[in-house]
């Protein structure tokens, strides 16, 4: 089971601040994180790639996003 | 591969010298001095052109502003981003606007406008830059505290083509009721015969500028609040290389125009109490941090659906009415007789959504 952020209709920054919130937690692994705009989709894969994680997948999920980030 | 080109680093630089090369160009169209683009002072002229306000030297129905509302609509549908979302505390929002725009109005000028200032040689805008960067560093305080307005909910489509449809409106206002030469008034709508508000380019160059903005800026998510946010937070220099091209390619712009005025005293539209033009930037940097965008950054969400940006949006046209009629706008001479009162007041405002407004959402 991967860990989980739901960051759906939360503004600018806090998908952002969120995903690194966990990334600090849990420091590898894989993370799936909710998003509702194609705004926070692009900042939060910025962010996991800045901290040396991958984007594995982004899916559609309902009328936002699911992006799955890991690190091993 | 459009979509991608824009997500990148070239993608929002390209964007930042574009208002780089425009904004200066708008000003040799007859915009203001280094007002090519303000965003607070247009849509501060827009409140005096509907009569929310009567300083008469500042009454212009402002069509970039319209036209960076309808471009970001424009980009969300081709881009299929459209999101209709709102309730995320939308009268905090609301209030913040109100205050950032009483902020910018003692310095005179937006972020944007700062950063045009300085590129235009106008040295009181450091003061102001360096308020904003200290309004925005508080702002960060607040939010690694916990401070957030909650989540917006998906609501019905139209919802979002409310402050659109707004804009529309306003621009069949101007074509129905156009500026006529030495009058103040034309139809219902208030118009400058001197100071400012008579200096604007042509409407369908201003509004044809405004609308390739308004696209740009929605497809690069360009923030001038968000640069100096996401440096301080995270260390990330994505958004501030936007605004780092753009200063710098409207200061070469400026130079090739011969705008380039380089001192303190006698620049257009500014003051030189270098105190209140930091302190008035404070306010404003802190009011667009807990808001979530600069006062462009709004216009481009209200565009593409964001109906608590839209709040901010209308927040921001009624401080500027407030701003006007208690006197609190600076002019060239100095900040307004109460001026201090409100910033200080405003100051306390923020402080006091910031403090108390940190519910948990995760």
């Amino acid at each position: 089971m991967s860990d989980m952020v739901d960051a759906r209709g939360l503004s600018c920054p806090q998908p952002v601040m969120l995903t690194m919130e966990k990334i600090k937690k849990v420091k590898k692994g894989e993370i799936a994180i909710l998003v509702d705009t194609d705004t926070s989709k692009e900042n939060v894969s910025r962010a996991a790639t800045s901290q040396g994680w991958k984007v594995k997948g982004v899916n559609q999920d309902g009328t936002g996003y699911r992006i799955m980030i890991a690190k091993k | 591969m459009i979509r991608k080109f824009f997500a990148s680093r070239w993608g929002i630089i390209s964007v930042g010298a574009f208002i780089g090369v425009f904004a200066p160009l708008l000003q040799k169209w007859g915009n203001p001095g280094n007002m090519g683009i303000c965003v607070a002072c247009f849509e501060r002229d827009i409140a005096g052109a509907l009569g929310f306000h009567r300083a008469a030297v500042v009454q212009y129905m402002r069509p970039e502003i319209i036209g960076f509302v309808l471009g970001a609509l424009i980009a969300a549908y081709l881009f299929k981003e459209f999101r209709p979302r709102a309730g995320s505390a939308p009268i905090v929002r609301f209030v913040l606007g109100a205050f950032a725009m009483i902020g910018a109005l003692v310095f005179l000028g937006c972020p944007w406008r700062a950063m045009l200032r300085l590129a235009g040689g106008d040295w009181n805008a450091i003061f102001g830059i360096l308020g904003l960067v200290g309004g925005i560093w508080i702002g960060t305080l607040f939010l690694r505290g916990g401070y957030n307005l909650g989540r917006a909910e998906k609501t019905h489509t139209s919802v979002g083509w409310l402050l659109p449809l707004i804009m529309l409106g306003f621009l069949v206002l101007m074509l129905l009721y156009p500026q006529v030469e030495g009058q103040d008034k034309s139809g219902i709508l208030f118009y400058s015969i001197k100071g400012p508000g008579v200096m604007h380019a042509p409407l369908f160059i201003a509004l044809g500028v405004g609308l390739a903005v308004g696209i740009l800026a929605q497809r690069s998510r360009f923030c001038t609040m968000g640069a100096f946010r996401d440096l301080i937070l995270f260390r990330q220099t994505h958004l501030f290389s936007g605004v780092v091209a753009l200063v710098v390619v409207a200061f070469i712009t400026n130079l090739i125009l011969k705008q380039f005025h380089p001192g303190f005293a006698n620049q257009p539209v500014a003051h030189t109490m270098s105190l209140w033009n930091f302190v008035g930037m404070v306010l404003a940097g802190l009011a667009f941090a807990l808001a979530g965008g600069c006062p462009g950054r709004q216009l481009f969400l209200a565009g593409e659906g964001d109906g608590d940006a839209a709040v901010f949006v209308l927040g921001m046209i009624v401080g500027a009415g407030f701003a006007h009629n208690f006197a609190l706008a600076s002019s060239p001479n100095g900040v307004g007789p109460h001026g201090i009162a409100a910033v200080i007041i405003g100051l306390v405002v923020c402080l006091f959504i910031g403090f108390t407004m940190r519910k948990k959402v995760a």
